[in-house]
């Protein structure tokens, strides 16, 4: 698998959350060779299952993989004139939005350009200030007449496709948070094609995290796993950001302490990652850790759960940027974890306390 | 219709209370069918059996309104007040609280005569039962209120409190009447306690375990004075839901209503809501998922007792729900 | 005394384990069965011992474990800790503080700026809780890594010891939210009761109600009671407004708050049996704060679900102060009224 082309097919999909067709599709090819069987639920969620040997008993216990494939945009809320008014679909930024080129999913896909209007006739206060969504038009070179037969009320707007392959082995893109996660799925996925593992392994792509974590909760509920990892992107070192509440590029996932984390996976990930000597990282996070991983751990009677943060740069922007090196090693730490389960390990070592 | 209405709205029923309004939806239910059950929560749930090969369908409008509870008795007799859901403070100002067994009380502020302009915080406000002591206060702590009515028929367009959502009630229950032969197993269910959270729907998804879930409920409309933009009108159909900050519809569920709503050749508007949830965020996110969408009637003024709704909208959303769930549904 | 032992023991949300340890050993002999979940919920089963029906009413009763605290989140090249809060603390009462880090109980002070040094006008201004820093004695980074590990959960350092022996009993102690729930719980689990008995020590109340629910979806009960330690704001006050609750004039019934509205019936049997058993008990009079029964209420098809505490001066601050008669009629009311459920809810 080449990493960088995966990426720079997934981040280029357009998918914002309630509407992942593409993301799911590129998830559906590239899983296929590598799963047993998959399905999609209701909410969108592609769920691939594989199976593992179980163990001496014969005993199959789950191990959920989750990345969310949903992408921030926008949604048309309504036209002014042949320009179309919008408002956010999760948490894009507008203060990165001006200006931005922009695809509107209408009857066919149809670029667009986000309105500015020229400095020249803004006051020096206008210049400082963040636009209202109430004053954000979208521009696709409609007239008034012609608008409302090309583009509905509900249809979606994404960014313009923007991977680009950085020096240093980085790469950029419109949407890395989180399809570069769904990329270390599909790496751990490849590393334990033909390999013996005791776990089922249920490998799902979800949907709607940025609008609240909602296919993460569903399929979690449907799939019950025993125990469950989420991927999610976090806030790698740049510009700007206090070193102390961000993590090192290039520096390996990073592992999450805190209430939303099973201390037992927790340790069992950085035992694996010492073992086989793959660079990873820790940070606390003290409560709501507002990934996949909030919403699995309490499905049904609960569920031990750890996340692994990819260092991303640039967060909620077009431009989001990550160490390929950072994917492939999670990938590579999942897969690994995943052929070190023995039967329960040590999931329950709270109750044998 | 306009009589069952004005039953439905006039009654009373904030969150957790509403046993009065589901006596009134059980005794006009039971004349479509006997399927009739109200769950631990007071959910009630009418079902219309299909003639097999259907789906399972659960369409949810919540009883509940918005009120007051009693939180503190001073001395004096004058009651102290929590919110009970999405209750705006001015909005309640001048609007007589209503209890279970009819008695009223007037809802006041301190320091009216000099802070009357300002918006006054919930420590500020207060119930005046017409007593002189805490012995005399005819109600307890815990008891609810709801705002009294303030009904007006304006001939196309109704007025009164808890159009959000005994209107929507209405609508179902309207539907369940008129409803012929269908292939689908339809839960007409009743839900509480939405106005603070859609936990009523939350639990009776759960019981039901639908294959499809519609949700009915009121929405804004975006057509009185320099009103900030939205594109959802009065008078121009029932709204099909795309998005609001509690869900965002199964998009084949909606392109299933637009469909059936141009079949049908009904007026409809789409609505993309920039906040708000409805008990179609429950019934999606029950168990392993349920696709879901909402039909909204559009309200001017929600969260007042005099929110205002329009016949031709209620009639076409009676019309296109009937229509949607009377035929095989693929989505 | 069993509420010390269950207040000195540590239980930061998401570590619970030292106060499970302790209540483990207290119930033991009691229940007969006891699991603790993915979540660290410690749930202990009791049959029913009184039964005259032969499907006794499940009902789940719960008390969280868990407790607001600190947790290292990293390490400053002068050997102090950065540290976060779990669950919802007030920034000001973490100046001038002792805490207990990590299993060892390394002993750490958060100090603040002298006053001499504070210009006059920042002087009526809270300290900046995001600048605060654990001071463990080490001075460097190195040192201080060799005593305390990234994600070590702190407690704040404050024992348990009774207040003037008056009328009111009173008690100082930590975490009485909601140690008070979980010493009343072991009470109800040496009685004979006509209940199939869930007791749930639940985890991670004060991180958003997280043990609760996932407990009450294993458990699935016919009912449910929330026991709490809870808020009280009976300070002296000029105008006539409402306490919540007052130490002293009995357990606390809560009708509704942020997270749940009570079950009607509940509450009825609660202030029906407080009269005719002339127990003392109060309305928590404000819709305010959420327990556990948020979670255990929305369970499955719903659980009807009603929450009891102890009013608890100074919760979610290091020092709360309790009256051990509103504990003990605590108990005696939660035990009465749970005889009255033989024949299911009326």
């Amino acid at each position: 698998m080449d990493t960088a082309a995966l990426l720079q097919e997934f981040s280029d999909a357009h998918g914002v959350s309630g509407y992942e067709d593409a993301p799911r599709a590129i998830a559906q090819r590239v899983l296929e060779p590598l799963v047993d069987s998959m399905r999609v639920d209701a909410l969108g969620n592609l769920i691939t299952f594989k199976k593992g040997t179980g163990d001496a008993n014969g005993k199959h216990r789950t191990m959920m993989l989750a990345a969310h494939m949903d992408e921030i945009g926008m949604m048309v809320t309504g036209y002014s004139g042949g320009f179309l008014r919008v408002f956010r679909v999760g948490g894009s930024d507008p203060r990165t939005l001006v200006g931005q080129e922009v695809v509107v999913h209408g009857v066919r896909d149809f670029p667009g350009v986000i309105a500015s209007r020229p400095p020249h006739v803004l006051s020096a206060e206008d210049r400082k200030k963040t636009p209202d969504w109430n004053d954000l038009y979208i521009d696709i070179g409609a007239t008034a007449d012609e608008i409302e037969g090309l583009v509905t009320i509900g249809d979606t707007i994404t960014l313009r496709s923007s991977f680009v392959k950085l020096s240093g082995g980085y790469a950029a893109g419109k949407a890395m948070d989180d399809r570069a996660s769904v990329v270390t799925i599909a790496l751990c996925m490849q590393e334990l094609a033909g390999v013996t593992h005791e776990w089922d392994i249920a490998a799902v792509a979800t949907t709607q995290e940025e609008v609240g974590l909602r296919g993460a909760i569903v399929s979690a509920f449907g799939v019950a796993p025993d125990a469950a990892i989420a991927i999610d992107v976090g806030f790698g070192a740049q510009v700007g950001v206090d070193p102390n509440i961000s993590i090192k590029m290039d520096g390996g996932p990073c592992l999450s302490i805190g209430p939303n984390f099973h201390p037992t996976m927790y340790q069992g990930l950085i035992d694996v990652a010492q073992k086989r000597e793959i660079k990873i990282q820790s940070e606390v996070i003290p409560g709501a850790s507002g990934t996949d991983a909030w919403g699995i751990q309490i499905a049904r009677e609960g569920v031990p759960t750890a996340l692994l943060g990819l260092p991303l740069r640039y967060m909620h922007s077009s431009v989001e940027t990550v160490a390929i090196a950072d994917v492939e090693r999670t990938g590579r730490l999942m897969a690994a974890f995943i052929q070190s389960l023995k039967g329960d390990i040590e999931l329950d070592a709270q109750a044998k306390e | 219709m306009k009589e069952m209405i004005k039953e439905l709205v006039s009654a009373y029923g904030p969150s957790g209370n509403e046993g009065q309004v589901r006596a009134i939806i059980e005794s006009l239910a039971v004349k479509a069918t006997d399927d009739i059950r109200t769950d631990s929560m007071g959910n009630l749930i009418v079902l219309k059996k299909g003639t097999g090969g259907g789906k399972r369908v659960m369409v949810a409008a919540h009883m509940d309104e918005i009120g007051l509870v009693v939180s503190y008795i001073d001395k004096n007799g004058f009651a102290r007040v929590n919110p009970v859901g999405g209750v705006r403070i001015p909005s309640i100002m001048g609007t007589l609280a209503r209890f279970a067994d009819g008695t009223v009380a007037t809802i006041n502020r301190e320091k009216a005569m000099t802070k009357g302009n300002e918006v006054a915080t919930w420590d500020e406000i207060f119930l005046d039962f017409g007593v002189d002591s805490a012995e005399d206060c005819p109600v307890g702590i815990g008891d609810m209120a709801c705002l009294d009515c303030a009904y007006a028929d304006l001939g196309k367009r109704l007025v009164g409190k808890a159009m959000d959502d005994r209107i929507s009630c209405a609508v179902e229950l309207q539907a369940l009447l008129e409803m012929g032969e269908s292939p689908n197993d339809i839960y007409f269910v009743f839900t509480v306690q939405e106005e603070v959270g859609t936990r009523g729907a939350m639990v009776s998804a759960f019981g039901v375990e639908p294959d499809l879930g519609i949700a009915i409920d009121v929405t804004l409309s975006g057509d009185t004075p320099e009103d900030d933009p939205f594109a959802v009108v009065l008078g121009k159909g029932p709204a099909i839901k795309v998005m609001d900050s509690g869900s965002i519809a199964h998009p084949g569920v909606k392109n299933w209503m637009i469909k059936g709503a141009q079949e049908m050749e009904l007026p409809y508007q789409l609505e993309v809501l920039k906040f708000g949830g409805t008990d179609a965020r429950a019934i999606q996110m029950s168990r392993g998922g349920v696709p879901s969408g909402c039909i909204s009637v559009p309200t001017r003024y929600v969260h007042t007792s005099v929110e205002m709704v329009d016949m031709d909208d209620v009639e076409n959303s009676v019309k296109l729900l009937k229509g949607l769930l009377s035929k095989p549904i693929a989505f | 005394m069993l509420l010390e032992k269950i207040s000195n023991a540590r239980g930061v949300s998401g570590n619970e384990k030292g106060v499970r340890q302790v209540l483990r050993e207290a119930v033991a002999e009691y229940c007969d069965d006891i699991k603790v979940d993915a979540l660290g919920n410690l749930i202990c089963y009791k049959k029913a011992r009184t039964a005259t029906t032969d499907k006794p009413l499940r009902l789940m009763v719960s008390a969280h474990m868990d407790e607001v605290g600190l947790i290292v989140t990293g390490f400053n090249g002068d050997g102090t800790l950065r540290f976060g809060c779990v669950g919802g603390i007030d920034g000001r009462v973490l100046v001038a503080r002792t805490v207990l880090i990590g299993d060892t109980e390394v002993p750490g002070v958060i100090g603040c700026s002298p006053i001499h040094l504070v210009p006059a006008e920042a002087r009526t201004k809270a300290v900046d809780a995001d600048k605060l820093v654990i001071d463990i004695g080490a001075t460097d980074e190195a040192s201080a890594r060799k005593l305390v590990s990234l994600g070590d959960y702190a407690c704040f350092a404050v024992t348990y010891e009774p207040l003037l022996d008056g009328q009111l009993r009173a008690v100082k102690g930590k975490a009485f939210d909601d140690r008070a729930g979980c010493t009343v719980l072991v009470e109800l689990l040496k009685e004979d009761l006509p209940v199939d008995l869930y007791a749930c020590f639940t985890s991670q109340e004060e991180v958003g109600l997280r043990g609760a629910r996932v407990a009450a979806y294993a458990v699935d009960p016919d009912a449910a009671i929330a026991l709490e330690g809870t808020i009280c704001d009976d300070l002296p006050k000029e105008q006539d407004k409402t306490p919540v609750t007052e130490v002293g004039k009995g357990p606390a019934i809560t009708f509704m708050d942020r997270s749940f509205i009570a079950d009607q019936r509940l509450v009825k049997l609660l202030t029906s049996t407080a009269k005719a058993e002339g127990i003392p008990c109060q309305f928590k009079r404000a819709a305010a704060g959420g327990t556990d029964a948020g979670a255990i209420h929305l369970a499955r098809e719903g659980v009807p679900s009603v929450t009891v505490a102890v009013p608890c001066r100074y919760i979610h601050a290091p020092a709360s102060v309790l009256s051990l008669n509103d504990l003990e009629n605590t108990v005696q009311l939660l035990a009465a009224a749970i005889k009255r459920m033989n024949g299911g809810l009326a």
